[in-house]
């Protein structure tokens, strides 16, 4: 069993939901992250997503987008996030951490060498944004035999045929866009991602988690209540640009937050 | 090279089902844009052959853009270089000036069809959004336009023209400032308003079924052109000649041409300050296959697979990949790939104005350079087509700028 379903299981058994929280490798400086990831833990998040920086962050709103250029001025790369994950196992060996970003990165590293790095590293997942479905089949051969969870995008506009596709090829735990748009935009409709997880919810035995759109704690425990997990991101980029000066402690702050009203529920 | 063993190419069957040319194309956008792609994939399938429809785009392309644009042989130019004759294709006497409002006309008609009240667009040197622009004022379309800040400086008559036409000019002020950054933002555009929005690309890159729908209204000059030049000269050109940035204005003129084999093509990127410096525009001459904008094709990266910037002084050229198709027929060794530098190109902008009384886009200006070069290499009685892919007027101030001259 991976990391990541090892601690979707307990979560499970604890009756907890789980916090996902998202920040950009090297952003605003490389050696902030390493500290807030460990801070992030210490806060209580159950899953660290490392975003890698691209270029050309379609799916980012405008506060990701800063941050991916940030990173992108120290030339913060693929490589780079890589060595980070493997400097974070040597203390930490418990808290899943998945990769998020782009294809190109990973295509010019190519699979194979990425699939046999990122698991020598101690990655758990990868989420490429731009790769769906059925465009990821020979990534997915490589990931899989090397036990790295793929974890696929559903959104509201996928359709229930295809969202059981989706659901086949996945593993570790499904992610629903919680609306139609970028990371971080403010138009969350509790209602209709309500009727959406029922219906994606049916399909699966897989965890599934939302994002895109949750800001705080109170947004959070709304949507919490209707998933196992939710996904904090832009919130916590908007900190980490602030300055490395105490971002680790600012993240932190956030992220407390949200775990104390997660564990409400 | 040895013909008979050459492997005849169905040109046609390409993209397949799921939008590839061999290694290249496909889909790779986010899950949000999946079903919207899916929905007008199946819109186009059941109208590109359907006779409504096509008669509806042809009536469209001979009353409104004035269609056909004549073939024009370049007769004093021709004799001046002492080789091939030269014809322009003068897509630059389209209405608003270039080859791009072929492909709008035609995704209008889809908009029409999904029945979306909203268009969006991305555009580098203007010529796409004012195209767009034009369409949406016409089918009384609400038109936003993307447009990165560096351009919007570069091309302000245009961004005025599209103002004048109705559409709203959006600067885009993240990464390079260019088009790529445009194409980024329209993207995003179209993720958050799916529902209502249709995005008209404006070149034959992106996700399928973009590089298809666009290569197939395109397609109609180098079907013109094809019947032009046998009706005035009894036989088929030896060479065809084209600027490439995306590559809609080339692959509309190659592509009825692809299965004559004597037809030799050149498809001709932006070199900038040269392509040995790497401050150029030309993925096909010094990039290599990755993923970006929905497709996979040749790029300009760094070796961490970063998009890098492009430089050429034709905003329209100013992109750092280029569409799938021609990716794969570089591969496949169809078409050749050539690169014009930044001084070439500006020459032969002075040279057909001054010899052809004809002022081209600085984008065709590339192609036309390129002749410049092919022609004498070549016999009298050989022809060459160049695409004169749009005029020259939205470059007028930047070529002054260069003169050191304030217009």
């Amino acid at each position: 069993m991976s990391r990541i379903s090892q601690q979707f299981a307990q979560l499970k058994t604890d009756g907890r939901k789980a916090l996902v929280a998202y920040i950009v490798n090297g952003d605003p400086v490389r050696e902030v992250t390493l500290p807030t990831m460990h801070k992030m833990v210490e806060e209580g998040v159950d899953v660290i997503e490392l975003g890698v920086p691209f270029s050309d962050p379609m799916a980012e709103g405008p506060v990701i987008q800063k941050g991916h250029e940030r990173a992108l001025e120290h030339h913060v790369s693929l490589t780079d996030s890589l060595a980070l994950v493997a400097e974070f196992r040597q203390t930490n060996q418990h808290t899943p951490v998945l990769l998020m970003g782009y294809a190109n990165p990973v295509e010019r590293m190519g699979y194979a060498n990425f699939a046999a790095k990122a698991a020598e590293a101690g990655v758990d997942g990868l989420l490429t944004v731009d790769l769906p479905l059925e465009e990821v089949e020979s990534l997915n051969r490589e990931l899989s035999s090397h036990d790295i969870d793929n974890i696929f995008l559903l959104a509201p506009t996928t359709r229930v045929e295809r969202a059981r596709k989706i659901a086949e090829h996945a593993s570790g735990f499904l992610y629903y866009v919680s609306l139609k748009g970028v990371t971080g935009a403010g138009h969350l409709d509790v209602e209709s991602v309500q009727a959406k997880l029922e219906e994606f919810g049916a399909l699966t035995d897989l965890p599934m988690c939302v994002g895109f759109g949750i800001k705080d704690a109170a947004s959070a425990v709304k949507v919490a209540r209707l998933a196992d997990g939710v996904v904090v991101g832009s919130v916590l980029v908007e900190a980490m640009g602030q300055g490395s000066e105490q971002a680790p402690e600012r993240v932190g702050a956030i992220v407390r937050d949200i775990r104390q009203a997660l564990d409400q529920i | 090279m040895n013909d008979t063993s050459k492997q005849k190419v169905d040109y046609s069957a390409f993209p397949d089902k799921s939008g590839h040319f061999g290694i290249f194309g496909g889909r790779f956008v986010s899950e949000t844009l999946i079903y919207a792609l899916e929905e007008l994939q199946s819109i186009y399938d059941g109208l590109k052959d359907n006779a409504e429809f096509q008669a509806e785009f042809d009536k469209d392309l001979a009353h409104y853009v004035g269609r056909p644009s004549p073939l024009y042989h370049a007769e004093r130019w021709s004799r001046e270089l002492g080789g091939a004759q030269i014809y322009l294709k003068r897509e630059d006497l389209n209405h608003t000036g270039a080859h791009k409002v072929n492909n709008t006309i035609g995704q209008a008609l889809l908009a029409k069809m999904t029945g979306k009240s909203r268009v969006i667009a991305e555009t580098g040197a203007g010529q796409h959004g004012v195209a767009t622009a034009t369409v949406a004022a016409r089918l009384g379309l609400k038109c936003q336009v993307y447009m990165g800040a560096e351009d919007v400086r570069r091309q302000a008559l245009n961004v005025y023209r599209m103002k004048l036409l109705g559409a709203e000019v959006i600067p885009v002020e993240s990464g390079s400032k260019t088009l790529k950054d445009a194409m980024n933002e329209a993207l995003r555009d179209w993720s958050t308003n799916v529902d209502d929005t249709f995005y008209i690309i404006g070149t034959v890159a992106g996700p399928h079924p973009y590089p298809q729908l666009v290569r197939d209204f395109q397609a109609v000059i180098g079907r013109e052109a094809r019947a032009q030049c046998l009706e005035m000269t009894g036989k088929l050109p030896d060479a065809l000649v084209a600027c490439v940035g995306g590559g809609s204005n080339a692959i509309g003129l190659f592509h009825p041409f692809l299965e004559d084999e004597s037809v030799a093509m050149y498809g001709v990127e932006a070199g900038g300050d040269g392509v040995e410096t790497g401050r150029h525009a030309a993925p096909l001459n010094d990039g290599i296959p990755g993923v970006l904008h929905g497709n996979r094709t040749y790029l300009m990266e760094d070796e961490n697979g970063q998009i890098i910037e492009t430089h050429s002084v034709s905003a329209g050229l100013d992109y750092p990949g280029v569409g799938p198709e021609h990716a794969w027929l570089k591969d496949i060794g169809r078409v050749n790939y050539v690169a014009i530098n930044d001084d070439e190109a500006l020459n032969a902008f002075r040279k057909t104005t001054r010899t052809e009384g004809i002022m081209p886009a600085l984008e065709s200006s590339h192609a036309l350079a390129y002749a410049e070069k092919l022609a004498p290499t070549m016999d009298k009685d050989q022809i060459i087509i160049v695409n004169l892919s749009g005029r020259g007027d939205k470059d007028i101030l930047t070529v002054a700028d260069l003169d050191g001259i304030t217009v």
